[in-house]
Parts: C-alpha cells; sequence; structure tokens
C-alpha cells in the first residue's frame, strides 16, 4: 500500500509525517508522532479515550483517517497545559481525585475542554451530556463532573 | 454499634488528609505510559487468530502462506507453546487458554499468532493462515451445561466433592457446601418461607484500556516484558513456568494500568507475545482491539441460583439455604463455592446452607471481577431478604438489623467474626436522610448489604532514605486507583514527615522480592503494612545513627514526630536531629538508611456495605433510571478518603451497569453478538446521579491502622438495591439481572395480565 505525507499543525507546531492510506489519525498520533497520551480504548468511537480536536472540534481520532488531516490543526492532551502551567481542568481533576486508572484522563480533558470554551457555564446536565461521549469505568464520574464544575468556576473568575 | 473507642480513636497527622497523588501530572497531561505506550528498537507488531467457533476441532493450522509473506518474522501456534510442565493441570490450562491446541473451546480462543514489521503485514498474514475446523457441539448456559446430555467440554474433568468419586467426566467440575445447624429443622420452624430462582447475565470488567504487551526474548533465555497487569511477579512466574525460563531472568514491568477490576489478574496473549518474539529475536508488541477484549479475556460468571428463606413473624431468620450454580468458561475455578461462601455472610443464621456448583460452558476463560461471585449471590439473597421482609410486614432494614451478624456470630462460611461494619452500615442506611426522601409517581427506594472477604497475601517492601532525606517508599503491588498517594502517606505517618517527602513507586520484578497479585482489595492494606514495617525499621535505623552522632547510646535515643531525641537529664543540652540532618551524615555514619519488609498479610479484615438506591422506571419503554444512590461502608481506616470514596462510587457504577444493562449475548452458535462498547454499554456520565457515599471506620484489629480493603465489596450492593427498588417502584419482582427495559417491560406486562 502507498503511503501519504500529511502536514498538520498539532498543538500549535507544524508537524509532517508519512503513513500508509488506511491509517487512522489515532495511530499516527501515538505511532509516528509520538503523542501517547492519546488513547485507544475501543477503536470504534464508543469509549472516547483517543479524543482530540480538529479545527476545533471534538472528533475521535480512531474514526479520522489520517489523510483528512492534512493541513488542518488537531490538539491533543498534551497541548492542554501552558508551559509548566496546568489547565484549570487539570488542576481541578488531580485535586477532586477525578481520576482513579487514569486511561480515560486524557479524552475526557480534551472533551472537558472543548465543552468550556463551548458552554463556560454548564449546567450538571450540560456537563453529564456534554461528556457522554467518554467512558470511564472507575470513578463513576461523581468525581468528574465535580471537578469540571470547579474548573469552570475557576475558569470564569479569570 | 459498640466497638473498641480505644482504638478507633488513633490520632494521625497525615492519614486520613486528602493530597494529591503521586502520579497525577502525569496522569493528567498524557505522560504516563501505559500498557500500549512502550515501544522497543525494531519492534514488531503480533497479532493473534481466534477461533469463529464456540467450540471445534482443529484439524490442521497451514501457516506456509503467512511464513512467506514479506515482512512477516514469526508465526506461532500450540506447536511452538509445548506443555513443560506434564502432570500440572493448572497451568496447562493457562497454557492452552492462551493457544488452542486440538480443540477451539470458545468464540475467540486464540489458534496462532504472527509478528510481522507493521501492522498491515501482520493482518494480511493472519488472513493467510488456513484452520481447518471440524465444528463440535456446544453449550453456553449454566444450567444446560448442567444435564446429562450436554456437551462435554473436558475430558478430564470428574466432579470434585462428591461421594463416590464420579466414573464419567462431567461439566460440573467442583460442588462445594458451607454451613452450619439444620436448616430442614429451621424451615419447619419458620412461619414464612420463601423460596425463588434468579438469574444473573455474564458481565465484563469493562476496563477502557485493553491488554497490551512489549515482550522481548532472547535466544539466550533473557527477556523484560512490558505489561498492563495487576501482578507483575505473578506474571513472570507463569510466563516463566509456561516458557521454562528462569524466574530470574525475565524481568517484568507493570506499566501503568488502565484499569482491571480482576481482569489483569490472569495471563491472556502475554505468553504468546514472549514466544513471538523469542522466535523472531526481536521485540513484539501486541495490543489487544476491544473485540478481542470481550471475546477472550476476563468476563464474569453467568448464574443460576436458587434461595429459600424462612423467618418467624417476628423477624428472626430461621433457616436459609441457597444452590449457586456458576460458569467458569472451559475451565476448572472455583466461582461458584465463592458464590456459595458469600451468600449469607452479612446474617447471624442458625441454620443455613449453600451449595455452590462450579460448571464448564463454551465461554471465554472466567476471571475475577471485583468481589468475584458476591453481587450475583447477593442479588439472590437480598431479593429474597426483601420479599420476607414483605411477607412480614416488616421494614427491610429494621428486618436486616434484627437478623445481622455481628462480633462472635459464626459466618456461614465458617470463621467466627472479630468486629464487623454490617450492623453499623445498616444503622447509618436507617438513619441515613436519603431514606426519609420523598418519591414521586413510578419512583422506587431499595436498599441491599454486601459482604467480602478481602485478601491480604505475600508482600514486599522497601523504604530508602535518600542523601537529603527524602523518602523513596518502594513497592510491588501496583497502583490502579491512587494507592501510592495511600502508602506514601502511611510511610509518612510512622517515620513522622510530612507526606511531600515520601515518593512511592512501584518496582518491576528485578527490584524487589516477590509480591502476590494485587487483588482481594490488598493493594494499600498489605502494602500499607510492610510500609508500616519497614518504616519501623528504618527508624531503627535512624535512632543508631543518631545515637553515633550524638555519642549518646542507642537505648537513649527516641523517634518523635520525625526526629531523634536523645531522652534523659544528662541529654537535655542536645539538639534534636531531624531525619534531613541525619541522612545527610549517613555516608560517615554506616552507609544508606533503608528499612525493608517481607510479610504474609494474613487476616485483611472482612468488609460490608449497604446502599440505597431510587430509581424511575417508565412503564411505558421498562427504562429505569438511577436518581438517587447512596453507599455506606466499613473501611476500617480511610487512609486517603477521596480514594476510598472513589472506589465506593466506581463499584456501585459497575453494579448499576450490571443491574440494568451490560450483559454478554450468545446467539445459536455459541458466538458472542455484542463484543463492543456500542452494543456492550457501560454506564456513561448521563446515566448517573451524583453517587452519595458514607465511609464508617471500624477498625480492622490486624492491621496496626486499622485498614480493611475497600475496592470490592462496593459492587456487591447494587444489583439487589436496584431490583428492590424496581420491584417498590413498579411492584414487579425481577429475578433475572440485567433487569433490561425488555426484561422489565415483559415483567410489568405478565403483572398487568395476572
Amino acid at each position: 500500500m502507498s503511503g501519504v505525507l500529511v502536514s498538520t499543525t498539532i498543538n500549535g507546531d507544524a508537524v509532517e509525517f508519512a503513513c500508509p492510506q488506511n491509517e487512522t489519525l489515532l495511530n499516527s498520533l501515538r505511532d509516528r508522532v509520538g503523542l501517547t497520551g492519546v488513547k485507544e480504548g475501543c477503536g470504534t468511537g464508543d469509549c472516547g479515550a483517543c479524543s482530540i480536536t480538529l479545527d476545533g472540534r471534538l472528533v475521535c481520532s480512531c474514526l479520522v483517517l489520517s489523510a483528512e488531516a492534512n493541513g488542518r490543526e488537531i490538539g491533543t492532551v498534551e497541548g492542554i497545559a501552558q508551559g509548566d502551567k496546568l489547565h484549570p481542568l487539570q488542576e481541578k481533576f488531580i485535586e477532586h481525585a477525578a481520576l482513579q486508572c487514569g486511561i480515560c484522563t486524557p479524552g475526557f480533558l480534551v472533551a472537558a475542554k472543548s465543552l468550556l470554551e463551548r458552554n463556560p457555564n454548564p449546567s450538571e446536565e450540560e456537563i453529564r451530556y456534554g461528556l457522554a461521549g467518554n467512558l470511564c469505568r472507575c470513578t463513576g464520574y461523581d468525581k468528574i463532573v465535580r471537578a469540571v464544575q470547579a474548573a469552570a468556576k475557576e475558569m470564569r473568575k479569570k | 454499634m459498640a466497638h473498641d473507642t480505644s482504638y478507633t480513636d488513633q490520632k494521625f497527622n497525615v492519614v486520613g488528609t486528602r493530597v494529591k497523588r503521586p502520579d497525577g501530572v502525569d496522569k493528567v497531561t498524557g505522560r504516563a505510559r501505559y500498557g500500549a505506550d512502550a515501544s522497543a528498537p525494531g519492534q514488531l507488531v503480533g497479532l493473534i487468530l481466534r477461533s469463529p467457533h464456540a467450540h471445534a476441532r482443529i484439524k490442521k493450522i497451514d501457516t506456509a502462506r503467512a511464513e512467506k509473506l514479506k515482512g512477516v518474522k514469526a508465526v506461532v501456534t500450540s506447536a511452538d507453546m509445548p506443555d513443560l510442565n506434564v502432570g500440572n493441570r493448572d497451568l496447562f490450562a493457562v497454557l492452552e487458554n492462551c493457544m488452542a491446541r486440538d480443540r477451539a473451546l470458545y468464540d475467540g480462543h486464540a489458534v496462532a499468532a504472527v509478528a510481522a514489521v507493521d501492522m498491515n503485514t501482520a493482518k494480511q498474514a493472519l488472513k493467510l493462515i488456513k484452520v481447518s475446523y471440524e465444528k463440535l457441539p456446544h453449550v453456553t448456559d449454566v444450567d444446560e451445561a448442567m444435564k446429562p446430555d450436554a456437551p462435554i467440554i473436558q475430558d478430564w474433568v470428574f466432579t470434585v466433592g462428591v461421594e463416590p468419586t464420579p466414573k464419567k467426566p462431567s461439566n460440573v467440575s467442583m460442588r462445594s457446601e458451607f454451613g452450619h445447624g439444620d436448616v430442614e429443622a429451621g424451615f419447619a420452624q419458620a412461619d414464612v418461607v420463601i423460596e425463588k430462582s434468579y438469574k444473573t447475565e455474564q458481565t465484563h470488567q469493562g476496563y477502557i484500556e485493553p491488554h497490551a504487551c512489549l515482550a522481548s526474548l532472547g535466544p539466550d533465555g533473557q527477556g523484560e516484558l512490558w505489561v498492563t497487569t495487576q501482578g507483575h511477579f505473578v506474571f513472570r512466574n507463569t510466563c516463566a513456568a509456561l516458557l521454562g525460563l528462569e524466574v530470574s531472568r525475565l524481568k517484568v514491568t507493570s506499566s501503568e494500568i488502565g484499569g482491571g477490576f480482576g481482569g489483569k489478574t490472569h495471563v491472556w496473549m502475554e505468553p504468546v507475545a514472549l514466544v513471538l518474539s523469542r522466535k523472531a529475536n526481536r521485540p513484539v508488541k501486541v495490543v489487544m482491539s476491544r473485540d478481542e477484549v470481550f471475546r477472550a479475556s476476563g468476563p464474569t460468571c453467568s448464574t443460576s441460583i436458587d434461595v429459600k428463606i424462612g423467618a418467624t413473624r417476628d423477624g428472626k431468620i430461621t433457616a436459609a439455604s441457597a444452590e449457586l450454580r456458576y460458569q467458569d468458561g472451559p475451565y476448572p475455578a472455583i466461582w461458584g463455592m465463592l458464590g456459595a461462601m458469600t451468600s449469607y455472610a452479612c446474617y447471624d443464621l442458625k441454620n443455613v446452607k449453600t451449595v455452590g456448583y462450579d460448571v464448564l460452558v463454551n465461554r471465554p476463560k472466567v476471571a475475577a471481577y471485583r468481589a468475584p461471585s458476591a453481587p450475583m449471590a447477593a442479588f439472590a439473597v437480598e431479593s429474597t431478604v426483601d420479599l420476607v421482609a414483605a411477607e412480614l410486614g416488616m421494614d427491610p432494614v429494621d428486618f436486616r438489623i434484627l437478623n445481622a451478624a455481628k462480633e462472635g456470630t459464626r459466618a456461614s462460611y465458617g470463621p467466627t467474626y472479630g468486629p464487623i461494619g454490617i450492623g453499623p452500615t445498616l444503622e447509618a442506611v436507617k438513619n441515613h436522610p436519603h431514606m426519609r426522601a420523598k418519591l414521586k409517581k413510578n419512583q422506587g427506594r431499595g436498599m441491599a448489604c454486601g459482604f467480602w472477604f478481602n485478601f491480604g497475601g505475600q508482600t514486599c517492601t522497601d523504604l530508602n532514605v535518600g542523601i537529603d532525606g527524602s523518602v523513596t517508599l518502594t513497592v510491588g503491588t501496583i497502583d490502579v486507583g491512587g494507592s501510592r498517594a495511600a502508602l506514601g502517606l502511611i510511610a509518612a505517618e510512622e517515620l513522622g514527615i510530612p507526606y511531600d517527602m515520601v515518593k512511592t513507586n512501584v518496582a518491576d520484578t528485578a527490584s524487589l522480592g516477590h509480591n502476590d497479585m494485587t487483588e482481594g482489595s490488598r493493594g494499600t492494606f498489605s502494602s500499607g503494612m510492610a510500609a508500616i514495617f519497614a518504616a519501623r525499621e528504618t527508624i531503627e535505623v535512624l535512632r543508631q545513627r543518631a545515637a553515633v552522632m550524638l555519642d549518646v547510646p542507642v537505648e537513649a535515643i527516641e523517634w518523635k514526630e520525625g526526629q531523634a531525641v536523645a531522652t534523659g537529664l544528662e541529654h537535655s543540652n542536645l539538639a534534636p536531629l531531624t531525619l534531613k540532618e541525619i541522612a545527610a551524615k549517613s555516608p560517615t555514619t554506616g552507609g544508606p538508611i533503608a528499612g525493608h519488609n517481607e510479610v504474609v498479610a494474613d487476616n485483611a479484615g472482612v468488609s460490608f456495605a449497604s446502599h440505597i438506591c431510587d430509581v424511575e422506571v417508565d412503564p411505558e419503554t421498562g427504562a429505569t433510571r438511577v436518581i438517587r444512590y447512596t453507599v455506606v461502608q466499613d473501611a476500617g481506616k480511610a487512609i486517603h478518603p477521596d480514594y476510598v470514596e472513589g472506589q465506593f462510587q466506581g463499584g456501585a457504577a459497575q453494579g448499576i451497569g450490571w443491574a440494568l444493562n451490560e450483559e454478554y449475548i450468545y446467539g445459536k452458535d455459541g458466538c458472542l453478538q455484542n463484543a463492543g462498547f456500542l452494543d456492550y454499554r457501560i454506564p456513561v456520565c448521563s446515566d448517573l446521579p451524583f453517587i452519595d457515599t458514607q465511609i464508617l471506620e471500624i477498625p480492622n484489629p490486624n492491621h496496626p491502622y486499622g485498614v480493611r480493603g475497600v475496592g470490592e465489596t462496593s459492587i456487591v450492593p447494587p444489583l439487589a438495591a436496584i431490583g428492590n427498588a424496581v420491584s417498590n417502584a413498579v411492584g414487579v419482582r425481577l429475578n433475572h439481572v440485567p433487569m433490561s427495559p425488555p426484561r422489565i417491560l415483559k415483567a410489568l406486562e405478565e403483572a398487568a395480565n395476572s
């Protein structure tokens, strides 16, 4: 199978890579770009562990072909902190013990950041439906919702 | 409830505080490395070919075309994995489950594997392997498998636990019986006797991280395995035994683990990855797909259970019995036995008898799932307990309080209890505001109790003091939910130093002595115990060093709040020495400062919980929503309350999924029809309410801080609590889990028609 050359911007940096035509963006990000913070939980778009933003829109990277990412902007968990400063969501996830095993955490952070960008003051219900595409098996979501509420509050202060 | 208050009132400085976990930043930045996140130079991609049949004879496997494909570096079948432990049935079962031999025993059973230079080549190679199957009759239902004419799954299995020893092989691998007293006499004394049968479907642990490993094994018999596991030492021992390696030459490193819940206590494809690596003489990475996780790793049992409970008008249970049939997949196990042991553990019974059957079927090998076997038994027993209470016209909480086990009760499974938490959790439920909250139309409230044994086990821990006085705690139990934070708190408490001065690490198998699997809620319990003893040994060393530095006898040195203090009037002019000061001088006072501990951490301390649940049932669709949920559980001592609450909430959520949605659906062909998260639906954020928690602390007298395991018990009551709530909401008693919309609708229609 012949390959494709993909030119993208990832977390603000220009990145080029070559991959087979049938490779998913999830696999390219993990295996070619080295961004293993993007996780695979199912490969079928059901768990949200591979959540990224593509031109600002929240997507499951397992459902995107790398070739489709050519010329587009990608955001992953690795780009959420600014230098040594954690994003309020990251701070609150740690503070509220919103992660146990942590495998779903990158996807939740990307999804929650996207949610708060669209809706800075979500109700509990809006948070729960906004994050319904991300599976967590450890926490029962209780502390995740509380962490997102706390981060939203913190971010609204700024 | 009365318990030893002096013991309860132990004063702690840092234990019980909600500190940040040491792996937090790594996990919120994507830096933490899980099973699939490691790579090695020259690494190959490994893939496994799996049986599409529930039960089939493997007549021939032709790998020639796959081997010839450019880029394929190794192809493996059972011929590459000979039985090196002839006569050891347990190890053979593990080997055969990793790679089928003459028969495929379930849909998804591994039959061959390849290692190739990239994913596309590996996928192509799998397609080129030709397996000739002859389909055999199969059985996937536990009751069907027990029938005399059922297809026999293992001809070497003869029922254990019956007299005389059977002469014919059977799918019933074991019968186990527990109890005491005379149940027939007890039922004769009862004013009310309720008998009912229940079924629960098979569920999966549903960890979000699929099984993954990176294996590297050379022709010199030395190797490394990076793997997501609940017990890397046990994985090492098992892989070494299966492959004929020396334990010391296989280094296993546990990656960060993306959930386990018991499913990562068994080897699945790790030995195959090592064999592929040895054959190719290159590192091989194998990552399961979600389809493979469902079809070929770790579900818990489906069950079929009969319960009979009798009680007098004044609410005393006079006798209780149960027959519990659990399927184990195609290999003998003890899940039915555990069901029989746990069923009545919450109660103080004069006459009790439980019989468990372990049954083989053509489904994947069953693995532990959080308090394995207890939730199904609790569903059957706690549903029946509610029925008895209703028949007596008693409040279900009062009825349970009246019959609850207490200190001194002889448990239905044998031992006599020490101080336990079932009574206090029930009292807490009775007094909880949740119990008095108003309900609306189609809403109902249920409650139920649960029990889990908790395990201890072999544990080895090191504590090293750095030259700057900071402390490295090295443990061999894996951290699946924040235990590094809890263990750091324990070491800090014992040494009398701030939590921030301790860093807890999980060591690989080359760096620490053996540790058993992290299961049975034992991580914080047993490594915590070992950390306390290691810290105490360290304090002895610190006292000796301080004695040298101060030039006083070691007997005069006391360790107080992180400092060595010289006692006695003659030393009153000597300033105390801090840990930092002693550490800085260590090169000249005797060298490195460390403490170690090796222990079999027995007496983990049994655990009880009582849950309250409100549901709303839509009578049009049968869909059920949990609208309020409260967990009350005895933690012994909550070292890090956030992560204790997290265990309570997570277990409850898994139980809710099990109760309402999750099930393995098999076709008539014996193949799994819903091997993905779309069709096997676990609860999502919008399915659940906040889950309230109340931590009780009835100390475990066998742990220096009173710790009991907390991880598992929370999944035990939800099935029954929800069943009882549904019954109270719409007046139908569901005896089949999951209580999915079609089942509830059917029950509602039947009730309306009768």
